[in-house]
C-alpha cells in the first residue's frame, strides 16, 4: 500500500493530477490557477505538467468561469472549476442554480453538466471580508446540484476524483483552514470501490450521544470527543461528507443507539443544514430521543471581523456545552 | 476617408453602382443585399471594408422565401393558440424572420446553435420539428429535443446566459482542434438588444475574444426589451462595442434574409477558420408584442410601427422573385398553401399533446439518481395511487 502523509491540500494537488492524467476531457479553471497554482496552491504545478489548455487561467469574472464551464462540459468536457474564495460565488450563483443545477432535468437527461465547482470554504484563517463564508446551504436547497466536503487528507484524495468522475454537478467545498493538516493517503486507494462519494462515515465510534459534522468541523467534533472521554464519555462523531443528498442511515442508526445528537457547523444556524438534519432526525428517531437535537452553529451575523472570529465559530468548548445540555434533559 | 464614416457612401467615387458601402438609405452602417423595394444590390461594403455578397440559384432564392412565409405562418398560429388559452405564453419573432432564417441557413450542419426563447425560425432551419418549443409554452414538458443530435441548444429564458454557455462551447470546439477549413465547426449566440446590458453577455466577449473562440455573437436588436427602447441600454451603436472587447462588429439589415445570410455565412467562416469571435447586429423590428402577456400600446406609437412595415422581409422577397421572375404568382400560392397546411397540422397535434405523468418531475433531476429523492418518489407513488379508482 503506497501510503503517504500529505497535508489536505496536497491530498487534493494529487488528485486533481490524478483526474487529469486519466481523462484527457478533464479540465482544471479558475482565477490564477495556472502558473501560480491558485492562491492556495491546490493546483500547484499542473499547469507546468498539462499545458495551459488542461489547466486554463481565467479572465477574472466568476459567472464567465462556471457559463463557459457549461459549455465546455456540453462539448464533452469535464471542467472542474475553482472558485477563489467562498465570498466571491454569488457572481456566478446564476448560473450555478439557473444553468448548472437544471440542465439535466430540462433537457430530460439528454445534456449532462458533469462539473466540479471547488470552494474553498469556513473560516479560522483570520482573512478580511468575503473570504471566511459558510455557501452550503444556498446549493443544498437546489434541485439538481450535489454539495458534498472533505474533511480529511484521505477523503480529499479520494472524493476530488470521485467528483470528477460523477456525472453529477457537485459543489465540492474544501475546508480551508484545514488544507494544511497532515495526515495518511493511500495513493492507490480505488476511486470507484472506496467509500461512496454520497455516504457519511462513522469517524469515531461512542455509545452516550451523537456528533455530526462536516469539513472544518470534523476536527473540531473529534478534539470534543477527545476531551469527553476524559470525563467519562463516549461520543460518536459522523462526518456526513455528503450534504446533498444527506445521507442520514449511519446517523439514525448512531442516534437510535445513543438517543442523543448534536449537529455543528459553522454557517449560521438560520436555516442552516442543522435545522434540517435536525427535523430529520426528529420524524424518523422521535421515540429513541432522550433530548432535542440541538444544534451548535456560527451566529446569525455577516461573517465578523478576524479579530472575533475565534468567538464567532463553534469550537471544542461550545460542542462540549452542547454536549453537557442534551445529558440535562 | 476614416472607415466607417456614415457619410462615406455617398461621398465615395468607389462606390459602383451596384455596390454599396455599408449605409443603406436612413440607416447609418447597415449592409444591405435586398431593399425594401425588392432591388437586389450586388455587394455590400462592411465597416472594415468586407465584401459582402451571396450567389443563390433560383430554387434556393424560392427555398428561402418559403422559409420566412413558414416560419411566419408556423408564429402566427402559436399566437392564436395561445390567444384561446392552448398556450401559457408564446414569444413571437414576427419581423425578425429574415435575420433568424438568414442566419440559421448559413449554418453547416456541425454548427452549434445557443438560442434565447424566440428563436422559432432557427429552431425550424436547424430541421427540428415545430412543434417542439410549444411544449415548453403549454407546459407539458421544458422542450423536448436533443440538444446534441440538432446541434441546437435549449432555450434560454434567463438573459444572457447562454452567451456564456456558446462561448465554452466554442472554446472546447477549439480544444478538440476543429477549427481551420470548412469541415471546421463554428458556434452561433443568439440573444436581444436588452440582454446586450447584462454580465453574463459582456464576459462572453471577454471570454470569446481572450480565448480566440470560433463564435459568433448574433444579436437582433429588435429595438425593445419589453417596453424599454434601444437607448435604455445603450448609447453606442451595439456592433460597435465589438471594437472595445478586440474583435469585429458588423450591422446588417436584419430584415434582409440576404444580408443577414452573407453576413453570418462569412462570420461563421471565419469563426471555423480560426479568426476569432464577430459580433453581428441584426437591425430589425419585433412587429407584435413582446411575448403574449405584453401590451405594446403602451410604450410605441403606431407611425413607428407602419414605418416598419415598409421594411417588411417577406414583402420585399417577393418584389425581389416577381420582378427577377424567379416566382409566378401559382408560386406564392402553393406556399401559402403549404404554410396552411403545417399551421392546420401543428394546431391538431398541440391540442393532442398530453400532459405528463405527475410522477415524471421526478425524473432526470440527476444523472445517477438520488437516494432520497428516489425516496420522495416512492412516497408520491404511494400516495397517488391511494386515489386509483376512487373519484379523486
Ligand atoms: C436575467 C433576466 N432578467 C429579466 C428577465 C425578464 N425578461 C424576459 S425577456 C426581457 C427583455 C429581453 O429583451 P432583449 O434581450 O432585447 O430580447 P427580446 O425579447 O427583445 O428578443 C426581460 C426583461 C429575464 N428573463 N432574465
Amino acid at each position: 500500500m503506497a501510503t503517504e502523509t500529505l497535508t489536505l491540500g496536497k491530498a487534493l494537488n494529487t488528485g486533481l493530477r490524478r483526474a487529469l492524467e486519466n481523462d484527457p476531457k478533464v479540465v482544471i479553471m479558475g482565477e490564477d490557477v495556472g502558473k501560480l497554482g491558485g492562491v492556495f496552491r491546490i493546483t500547484d504545478g499542473l499547469q507546468k505538467d498539462f499545458g495551459d489548455q488542461r489547466v486554463i487561467d481565467t479572465p477574472l469574472a466568476e459567472s464567465g468561469i462556471i457559463g463557459t464551464a457549461v459549455g465546455l462540459a456540453i462539448r464533452g468536457f469535464r471542467p472542474v472549476c475553482e472558485i477563489q474564495f467562498d465570498g466571491f460565488v454569488y457572481p456566478a450563483y446564476d448560473q450555478i442554480v439557473s444553468q448548472v443545477a437544471k440542465m439535466h432535468y430540462r433537457s430530460q437527461g439528454k445534456v449532462r453538466i458533469p462539473m466540479v465547482i471547488r470552494i474553498p470554504f469556513g473560516g479560522g484563517i483570520g482573512a478580511v471580508e468575503h473570504h471566511s463564508e459558510s455557501p452550503e446551504a444556498y446549493f443544498a436547497h437546489t434541485a439538481g446540484l450535489k454539495v458534498v466536503s472533505c474533511a480529511n487528507p484521505q477523503d480529499a484524495y479520494v472524493m476530488i476524483q470521485q467528483a470528477i468522475a460523477s456525472d453529477d454537478p457537485i459543489v465540492f467545498l474544501e475546508p480551508k483552514r484545514r488544507y494544511w493538516e497532515k495526515g495518511p493517503v493511500d495513493l492507490e486507494a480505488p476511486i470507484a470501490d472506496a467509500y461512496p462519494l454520497h455516504s457519511a462515515r462513522v469517524v469515531r465510534p461512542g455509545t452516550d450521544a451523537t456528533v455530526l459534522a462536516y469539513g472544518p468541523m470534523v476536527r473540531t467534533a473529534l478534539d470534543a470527543a477527545t476531551a469527553a472521554a476524559e470525563d467519562g464519555r463516549e461520543l460518536e462523531v459522523i462526518d456526513l461528507r455528503t450534504l446533498s443528498p444527506l445521507d442520514l442511515t449511519a446517523v439514525y442508526e448512531s442516534v437510535r443507539r445513543t438517543g442523543r445528537c448534536v449537529v455543528v457547523h459553522e454557517a449560521p444556524g438560520n436555516l442552516g443544514l442543522g435545522s434540517e438534519i435536525a427535523a430529520r432526525i426528529t420524524e424518523e428517531c422521535f421515540y429513541s430521543l432522550e433530548s432535542p437535537v440541538l444544534r451548535v452553529t456560527g451566529f446569525d451575523t455577516p461573517y465578523p471581523a478576524a479579530r472575533v472570529e475565534e468567538e464567532y465559530l463553534p469550537d471544542l468548548d461550545r460542542v462540549l456545552d452542547a454536549v453537557d445540555r442534551t445529558f440535562g434533559w | 476617408m476614416a472607415k466607417g464614416d456614415p457619410g462615406a457612401a455617398a461621398r465615395s467615387k468607389r462606390a459602383a453602382p451596384r455596390t454599396r458601402r455599408a449605409a443603406a438609405a436612413g440607416e447609418p452602417e447597415l449592409v444591405q443585399l435586398l431593399t425594401p423595394e425588392g432591388e437586389r444590390i450586388e455587394t455590400a461594403l462592411g465597416p472594415d471594408g468586407t465584401e459582402y455578397r451571396v450567389d443563390f440559384t433560383d430554387e434556393e432564392y424560392r427555398g428561402l422565401y418559403r422559409d420566412l412565409v413558414l416560419v411566419r405562418k408556423l408564429d402566427a398560429e402559436a399566437t392564436a393558440l395561445q390567444r384561446q388559452g392552448e398556450l401559457g405564453l408564446w414569444a413571437s419573432l414576427l419581423g425578425q424572420e429574415a435575420a433568424q432564417v438568414g442566419s440559421g441557413r448559413a449554418l453547416r450542419t456541425q454548427d452549434m446553435a445557443f438560442p434565447t426563447y424566440r428563436e422559432h425560425g432557427v429552431l425550424y432551419c436547424r430541421g427540428i420539428d415545430p412543434i417542439m418549443p410549444l411544449g415548453l409554452f403549454r407546459g407539458v414538458d421544458q422542450g423536448g429535443w436533443d440538444p446534441n443530435e440538432f446541434k441546437f441548444n435549449m432555450y434560454t429564458i434567463v438573459i444572457g446566459a447562454q452567451t456564456l454557455h456558446a462561448t465554452g462551447y466554442a472554446m472546447g470546439v477549439a480544444m478538440d482542434g476543429k477549427t481551420g477549413g470548412e469541415d471546421g465547426e463554428a458556434v452561433i449566440a443568439y440573444f436581444g438588444d436588452g440582454a446586450t446590458s447584462q454580465g453574463d453577455v459582456n464576459e462572453s466577449f471577454v471570454w470569446a475574444s481572450v480565448f480566440n473562440a470560433p463564435l459568433v455573437f448574433f444579436c437582433q436588436n429588435n429595438q425593445y426589451a419589453i417596453s424599454e427602447p434601444l437607448e435604455r441600454q445603450t448609447r453606442v451603436p451595439l456592433y460597435r462595442r465589438a471594437g472595445g472587447f478586440g474583435f469585429p462588429g458588423v450591422r446588417v439589415d436584419g430584415n434582409d434574409v440576404l444580408a443577414s445570410y452573407a453576413v453570418t455565412r462569412h462570420a461563421l467562416d471565419n469563426a471555423r477558420n480560426g479568426q476569432g469571435p464577430s459580433l453581428i447586429e441584426a437591425y430589425t423590428y419585433r412587429m407584435g408584442a413582446h411575448t403574449t402577456s405584453d401590451d405594446p400600446t403602451r410604450y410605441r406609437i403606431a407611425s413607428e410601427v407602419e414605418a416598419w412595415q415598409a421594411k417588411d422581409p417577406i414583402a420585399r422577397m417577393k418584389a425581389f422573385l416577381t420582378k427577377q421572375k424567379i416566382a409566378d404568382e401559382s408560386f406564392f400560392t402553393e406556399v401559402d398553401e403549404q404554410a396552411r397546411t403545417e399551421s392546420v397540422h401543428l394546431r391538431e397535434r398541440v391540442l393532442a399533446m398530453p400532459d405528463p405523468q405527475p410522477v415524471s418531475m421526478f425524473d432526470h433531476v440527476y444523472p445517477n439518481g438520488s437516494p432520497e429523492l428516489d425516496e420522495q418518489r416512492a412516497r408520491f407513488s404511494q400516495y397517488m395511487e391511494s386515489f386509483e379508482g376512487s373519484a379523486h
